[in-house]
């Protein structure tokens, strides 16, 4: 379970209020406005924000002490997900130890989670000899090797095409589910809202509301909702 | 940022314990000057000339480079020819070209029995006198002119394209932009540039030492050397790094003061499309602009490769030591720069943009303003006690240079961490990469291309310093700069243009090596 408690996060001259739970395995798309703060909600629960005021609270566990790297988190960004100077393998190994000093079985759990999302024999590639949908799904690889029980989605495929994002899409909910991680996923397409899973949280004006059953939310929008719809 | 929360970090600690080294070379050798300096008498009339001249001949200097750089740039800023490319490349040799040779070249040129003076002979005129003043400044304005072309240039390539295509719909002429483009820029530009070039020439010393000297044209460096070298003057010595430090401190004010220009080197190679310099008068300016200082500059150099080459082949074996004594000394110093630059650039960055980080910036660049001769003297004062400072010339030569080219390493440095920690810090934090594994796996990969430039600008600049070294050695001990201006001293002139050869070589080499292995595979 993860509990936002009277959190608030924000910059200087803005404010984001969010005091709401998330069930345990949900998969939520974060929806709303650009310049809300979805973005800003995916750092402090990542902990490159530290919050102003409030706890960020995962299976009864308080995440303010923890660096980012410490927290039970993967995250992928909107961009530079892989370090370009490294293979694939290296990049996915990175999960298991920021070292990558990494035994012989598990540079064969990093082949395995390359071949689980359609890569197998891409390890020796460097991201640059990778297109952009290989690229994500390198990234994928690393969270579902990484199998950490929270997962962070910066709108990864914003620069795919509509098929290929699809794919992803469904790639995302397929590992959210294997690993029954809890999933939050920064978009702002309804579809994509719709495509990963089944709730989705509002966040406009300053404030992130409770997350809500996504069909629900688009067949009877609330106002703030309808004018960011149009 | 997160990391801000982590306690304070063993990079931190390192690069303060740099900048606390570095203060100590610079500043603690000056204060061991001092200690060293039981009395103090006044200045005298000799320490008062060397002032004077030092402050005019700088003054000179800064003001013809940056004078004469003003056509170059602005012809480079216009026209489209071939070999532009390669002009401006040449306009930043100068920086790793050891002094020495560069004096032996404009020597082949403008010196007693150089080519202009053969032409002046042949026409019925006296040969040429160059040392002195004129010598002096004839060098510096060969150093800085390039420096301040390429200053310039980035001014007028900072002046939107858009701004002249008005200018055109206008109507404007070359007047008109004169007065209301590029004017304006000058004025931004110029007082900076020449601050800079004052600032470089009030430390010469190798210049002073091969074409001024005598009671007329000794810079304070110079005397600096006199003292302690000829004299073993300490209290004198020690005034004048004194007053030398005073000089640095009021030039360094001066910069602080006016702006002065970062020299990015990027994006040189952009050319704005002109329309009011189409009239035939203007091209022959430019072309007139461009091939003078092609040709001023270029001789010098060609005079050194041609008369070298005869020398080459039969090199005194002292010379070639001292090549490999110098390449030890210049690979060294590299490494050195590296141990210096590195937790310091980290602990900049990662201390982000507060205090403490300018602190650690400013305590970088300090260097510039240095004056290698008052370290070194401090140096020898502080090791004398303890060991033989000559059996220690060289390591103390390495750690000097390694010094003086920290400021240019920062500037490569910092701005290219900082990109890297931009883009790819929240991911190296997300994955728990920190210390070592982030310095070995993030930052080293992706730092090649400045760190190869760096690497082989300390290399250049250790291998064809002469300051230090000077100070230091004794008759058997010498770098390659050192041996070759023992031969010019002894006349020896055919072996002198072999040794340039091989410095310039080695020089130019070692910064194309270095530069070039970071290029190579480095995945963008």
């Amino acid at each position: 379970m993860l509990i936002l408690e009277q959190l608030v996060v924000g910059h200087e001259g803005f404010d984001l209020r969010a005091d709401l739970t998330i069930a345990p395995g949900a998969r939520v798309a974060v929806i709303g406005p650009s310049g809300a703060g979805k973005s800003t909600l995916l750092d402090a629960i990542a902990g490159f924000l530290p919050p102003k005021a409030g706890r960020v609270i995962f299976q009864g566990q308080d995440l303010g002490p923890l660096a980012p790297g410490a927290r039970p988190v993967s995250m992928l960004f909107q961009d530079n997900n892989l370090f370009p100077h490294l293979t694939a393998a290296q990049n996915v190994g990175l999960g298991l130890h920021p070292n990558l000093r990494l035994s012989k079985a598990e540079w064969q759990q990093v082949a395995a989670c390359l071949d689980r999302v359609g890569l197998a024999g891409f390890g020796q590639r460097k991201p640059g000899a990778l297109s952009g949908g290989q690229r994500s799904r390198v990234a994928l690889a690393r969270v579902l090797l990484r199998d950490r029980p929270l997962m962070l989605l910066d709108e990864p495929f914003s620069a795919l095409g509509p098929a290929l994002k699809a794919e992803m899409l469904m790639l995302v909910r397929e590992l959210a589910i294997e690993t029954g991680a809890t999933l939050l996923m920064v978009t702002h397409d309804p579809e994509d809202a719709a495509m990963i899973g089944d709730q989705t949280v509002l966040v406009a004006e300053g404030q992130v509301h409770a997350p809500v059953d996504t069909d629900e939310l688009f067949t009877n929008p609330p106002e703030t909702l309808r004018a960011y719809l149009g | 940022m997160a990391r801000r929360a982590q306690p304070v970090s063993s990079v931190i600690w390192a690069g303060a314990g740099v900048a606390a080294l570095v203060l100590v070379l610079t500043l603690g050798t000056l204060a061991a000057v001092f200690w060293r300096a039981e009395e103090f008498s006044a200045l005298g009339p000799a320490d008062w000339a060397a002032v004077r001249f030092t402050v005019l001949q700088a003054t000179l200097s800064a003001a013809l480079s940056v004078a004469l750089a003003v056509p170059v740039a602005r012809a480079l800023a216009r026209r489209r020819f071939p070999g532009r490319g390669v002009l401006i490349t040449l306009l930043g040799a100068p920086f790793i070209l050891p002094v020495i040779v560069a004096v032996l070249g404009l020597l082949a040129v403008f010196g007693r029995s150089g080519l202009v003076s053969d032409l002046l002979v042949w026409a019925g005129f006296d040969p040429l006198n160059i040392y002195g003043l004129t010598g002096v400044v004839l060098a510096h304005v060969f150093f800085n002119l390039p420096l301040a072309t390429r200053l310039l240039l980035q001014g007028w390539l900072s002046i939107p394209a858009e701004r002249f295509r008005l200018a055109a719909s206008l109507g404007f002429g070359p007047g008109d932009i004169a007065r209301v483009l590029e004017r304006p820029m000058l004025r931004a530009v110029l007082p900076g540039a020449f601050v800079v070039i004052f600032v470089i020439c009030t430390t010469s010393f190798a210049v002073a030492l091969t074409l001024g000297g005598g009671p007329k044209a000794t810079t304070v460096e110079l005397a600096i050397y006199q003292a302690f070298r000829f004299e073993f003057d300490l209290s004198r010595a020690a005034l004048l790094a004194a007053v030398q430090f005073g000089i640095s401190a009021v030039a360094a004010g001066l910069a602080l003061w006016v702006a002065v220009p970062a020299m990015t080197g990027a994006g040189l190679d952009r050319l704005v499309e002109r329309w009011d310099a189409r009239s035939a008068a203007l091209k022959a300016q430019d072309t007139l602009a461009l091939l003078a200082v092609a040709l001023f500059l270029l001789t010098p150099l060609g005079m050194v490769v041609l008369s070298g080459l005869k020398g080459l082949a039969d090199l005194p074996v002292s010379v070639l030591q001292a090549a490999w004594r110098s390449v030890l000394v210049s690979l060294g110093s590299a490494a050195l720069m590296l141990v210096l630059a590195l937790p310091m650039a980290l602990a900049v960055v990662r201390l982000g943009r507060g205090v403490a980080s300018g602190v650690l910036e400013s305590v970088g660049a300090l260097a510039i303003a240095a004056s290698s001769l008052v370290i070194g003297t401090g140096l020898f004062i502080l090791i004398f006690p303890i060991a033989d400072p000559q059996a220690l010339a060289l390591p103390v030569t390495a750690l000097v240079n390694a010094v003086m080219s920290l400021p240019f390493a920062m500037r490569a440095l910092v701005p290219a961490l900082r990109d890297i920690e931009g883009a790819y810090g929240r991911l190296a934090d997300s994955l728990d990469m920190r210390g070592w594994v982030r310095v070995r796996l993030l930052l080293l990969p992706r730092m090649r291309r400045p760190l190869g430039f760096a690497l082989g600008l300390a290399a250049a600049l250790s291998m064809g310093d002469l300051g230090v070294i000077a100070l230091f050695a004794d008759p058997e001990v010498a770098t390659l700069p050192l041996q070759l201006y023992r031969l010019m001293s002894a006349y020896r002139m055919e072996q002198a243009a072999g040794a340039a050869l091989l410095l310039l070589t080695l020089s130019l080499g070692l910064f194309w090596l270095f530069d070039r292995g970071g290029r190579l595979r480095a995945d963008t």
